[in-house]
């Protein structure tokens, strides 16, 4: 269980769980980041904030502050790429 | 509001970035209105459609969002119209569902949505080649019996192909009254929304439909209840009780709507798309260029300063060209009017000159909005948001703030037209209100004066550029903590996190580029362009009226031997010392004292209000060297460099000190001189309110700083 802003750029996590109340897991799950879907870290902003990740055939772009509540399981059945050397 | 020939309105809806306005161009061609939805500041766009054999319909553009849920005004409008709670907007005839045919799961949540309100729909599965291209193969025909039997066509209307199936298709919705299918709430879940609709029927006497029973149970945001009026009182007890039902069933009851419907569309999706073998989108290799750690960045400034330079020098000629034909009908006009001084003066410089005020700003609104266009439909602008948004989040506006931030250095007219690509009304009105702080090229003729007449004589080149440089940064030293005392504690409204899709690149279409740049640019003259002539008419007469001949003959008659010129430039000076303009300046020179502002700075700075870089011409004025004086004129900056106190402690000392320069460049930095901004400002903001905040506090602002700089630097020199 990883916040989703600890993921490394290029890695793969399920979402283990979001909090509906907050405006932010609102905007995510109407897009369709729902529990249970597999989401990638595309990588982060140059300045470190934002976060890209895909998931859905999708790029959306959130705010670290906004990820940390987003709870992954970076599980074996994910596929797991190494994060890319810079 | 709606189309006389047929009195149809059909609304088309879906996703940002499904091509939804270049399908809206498409159908409606240049037919096309603009306006305001009445109280908020989202545009309404509408258009004649022909629908093929069938009838004329008018077709409004809603705004693009990704749910119905009400956290922005503009999903607001969008729910709104949709159910025909607009004032003067009749319910839409039928709904046009744009969808992304390469991800129609996610668009079809909102068609899914949509479908609650049960109007007759069409669903257009845009961007059809794109999704061809990547081998997906879509059965139409499945999806529109899963759908309930509404119409799905395939369009691109990039392309200008599938454009007469969508017009066919929606003849038929209208005709048929096709309806999309609609989810099938579990048990529980249409037990609470019985219960919430009944509750606030009873409560406010009305008729509650099964949208907005959803929007109440399923929203945090209370517009919909405001909106009915179902007071927090009224509604606690039912709402608490029907969300412990919906948590009861094992849902929570803010993911309720999301995982429901998202279930319903996974079902009817199945099987539907066919992926195929197909190339994959070009997108992520160009984000590994475009947003790489080092590269990004690089290529980001290199685009923002071609872009920003662009704007400042292209725009230099066709504002050159307004200004000398303004000039030129001034010289044609003005000797048609001898006989009459008074309509000539009002003519030439009040109405030509008026028109002449907020024509000038065109050329930089239409090169400004042609590439915003270009980034915005290309895909960048999202990406750019995406480089800059650490830089403002902090104090509370987001990465589409730059934009808006950078364009304030060449103008802040078309850079407040431009803050309507930040969707969060909060940072909106917060970069708005800050966008005036940059300093605008309006603002350099006045620095440039002064350096040239004070800093560069005494003190030489370098400390020119120390100051230029310096004045340039005064705007943004308090603009920046200004956004963060506003978004933190003045404005209430919860800030909306920055979720930001980055859609796939895609070459923008000349025709919506233009035609978008154009409506802009339309707008702008119609609404802020009637307020900036009117300012300038009523400037003009202050600083015409009164006018006594006994001022003529007794300039005359002082100067018995002075040139024809020389005479004319007095008489000039001493008009406005009488004016009403000369008098008031005269009375509240006492105000301006502290900044170590004579009569004449004060009448200057009076006069500059509508228009900042007026305060050259007018300086020109008063310092009796004619009107024509420009920031380079050498006899300015003699008779400004010999002006002494004529009384007072300070008499016999120069008006023109160092403290006095600095003081006043301090103040044209940062006050609010500027007529259209006002305008603009009330126009983006959706009223008086945030326009006349903006004066007073940056009036005030640049008034106490001049004070500080003028009484701190008289010290130390």
């Amino acid at each position: 269980m990883t916040p989703l802003s600890q993921l490394l750029p290029g890695q793969f996590g399920k979402l283990a769980s979001l909090n509906p109340e907050r405006g932010v897991d609102q905007r995510l799950m109407a897009l369709g980041l729902l529990p249970g879907m597999v989401l990638k870290l595309i990588r982060r902003a140059p300045l470190g904030d934002p976060l890209a990740i895909e998931f859905g055939g999708q790029v959306v772009s959130l705010r670290l502050a906004e990820a940390e509540n987003l709870i992954v399981d970076v599980a074996a059945d994910c596929p797991i790429q190494r994060p890319r050397q810079p | 509001m709606s189309t006389p020939e047929a009195g149809l309105l059909v609304a088309l809806v879906g996703n940002p970035n499904t091509g939804k306005s270049t399908l809206f161009n498409a159908l409606t061609g240049l037919r096309q209105r603009v306006g305001n939805y009445p109280g908020v500041t989202v545009a309404r766009k509408s258009g004649t459609c022909d629908l093929g054999d069938g009838p004329k319909v008018e077709l409004v553009d809603l705004p693009g969002l990704y749910s119905l849920a009400a956290a922005s005004p503009d999903e607001q409008v969008v729910i709104d119209a949709l159910s025909g709670n607009i004032a003067g907007d009749r319910r839409p005839d039928a709904v046009v569902l744009v969808v992304d045919a390469t991800n129609l799961l996610r668009n079809l949540f909102l068609a899914s949505q949509v479908a609650e309100l049960g109007r007759p729909v069409v669903v257009v599965l845009n961007q059809a080649d794109v999704a061809k291209e990547q081998g997906l193969r879509i059965d139409t025909e499945l999806l529109s019996r899963r759908l309930g039997g509404v119409p799905v066509v395939l369009s691109s209307a990039w392309k200008g192909e599938g454009i007469l199936d969508v017009r066919r298709a929606i003849a038929l919705a209208i005709a048929q009254q096709t309806q999309l299918k609609r989810v099938a709430w579990p048990t529980n879940i249409a037990a609470a929304l019985a219960d919430v609709a009944a509750a606030a029927a009873a409560d406010t006497g009305k008729q509650i439909s099964e949208a907005d029973a959803q929007r109440l149970l399923f929203d945090t945001n209370p517009s919909t209840a405001d909106r009915l009026g179902w007071t927090i009182a009224q509604r606690e007890k039912t709402l608490r009780s029907a969300r412990d039902r919906v948590r009861n069933s094992g849902y929570n009851p803010m993911a309720a709507e999301p995982l429901v419907h998202y279930a319903h569309l996974r079902i009817i999706l199945e099987g539907v798309v066919i992926e195929g073998l197909g190339k994959a989108g070009r997108s992520a290799a160009v984000d590994r260029l475009l947003l790489h750690r080092f590269l990004g960045p690089v290529l980001f400034l290199g685009i923002m300063l071609g872009f920003f330079g662009s704007v400042f020098w292209l725009a230099k000629f066709p504002m050159e060209w307004i200004q000398s034909g303004v000039d030129w009908t001034k010289t044609i006009v003005a000797p048609l009017l001898d006989a009459y001084p008074m309509l000539q003066s009002l003519l030439a410089d009040g109405i030509i000159g008026g028109v002449g005020a907020f024509l000038v700003f065109l050329p930089q609104i239409l090169i400004l909005f042609l590439f915003i266009g270009i980034l915005e439909d290309s895909g960048y602008m999202a990406r750019a948001a995406f480089i800059m948004d650490r830089l403002f989040s902090w104090c509370g506006l987001n990465g589409k703030s730059f934009v808006p931030l950078l364009s304030g250095f060449a103008c802040a007219i078309p850079s407040l037209l431009s803050t309507r690509t930040i969707e969060d009304p909060k940072a909106r009105l917060a970069t708005a209100f800050v966008v005036p702080f940059m300093s605008c090229s309006a603002r350099f003729p006045v620095y440039a004066l002064m350096c040239a007449a004070f800093i560069d004589p005494l003190y030489g080149a370098g400390w020119q550029s120390v100051v230029m440089i310096g004045m340039h940064c005064v705007g943004l030293l308090f603009a920046v903590p200004t956004a963060f005392v506003l978004t933190r504690l003045v404005l209430k409204a919860k800030p909306q996190p920055f979720v930001l899709e980055l859609p796939r690149y895609q070459m923008p279409k000349p025709r919506d580029v233009i035609w978008r740049m154009w409506q802009n640019a339309a707008e702008f003259v119609s609404k802020a362009g009637t307020v900036i002539f009117a300012i300038t008419i009523i400037v003009w007469a202050l600083s015409y009226f009164p006018r006594d001949a006994s001022v003529a003959e007794r300039i005359k008659a002082a100067n018995p031997s002075a040139s024809e010129e020389v005479v004319k430039a007095k008489l000039q000076a001493a008009y406005v010392e009488q004016s009403y303009m000369g008098r008031f300046g005269k009375a509240v020179q006492p105000v301006f004292d502290p900044l170590g502002f004579d009569w004449k700075i004060t009448v200057g700075v009076l006069a500059s209000f509508p228009a900042r870089e007026v305060i050259v011409s007018t300086l020109g004025v008063t310092y009796s060297v004619g009107e024509g004086a420009e920031a380079d004129s050498r006899q300015l900056r003699k008779a400004m460099q010999d002006a002494k106190w004529s009384e007072g402690p300070r008499a016999g000392t120069p008006i023109f000190s160092l403290a006095a320069v600095l003081a006043l460049m301090v103040f044209f930095a940062l006050c609010s001189q500027c007529g259209p901004t006002i305008a603009t400002l009330a126009q983006e903001t959706g009223g008086w309110k945030w326009a006349a905040g903006s004066f007073v506090y940056m009036t005030a602002l640049a008034w106490v700083v001049a004070i500080l700089v003028y009484q701190g630097v008289s010290r130390i020199s």
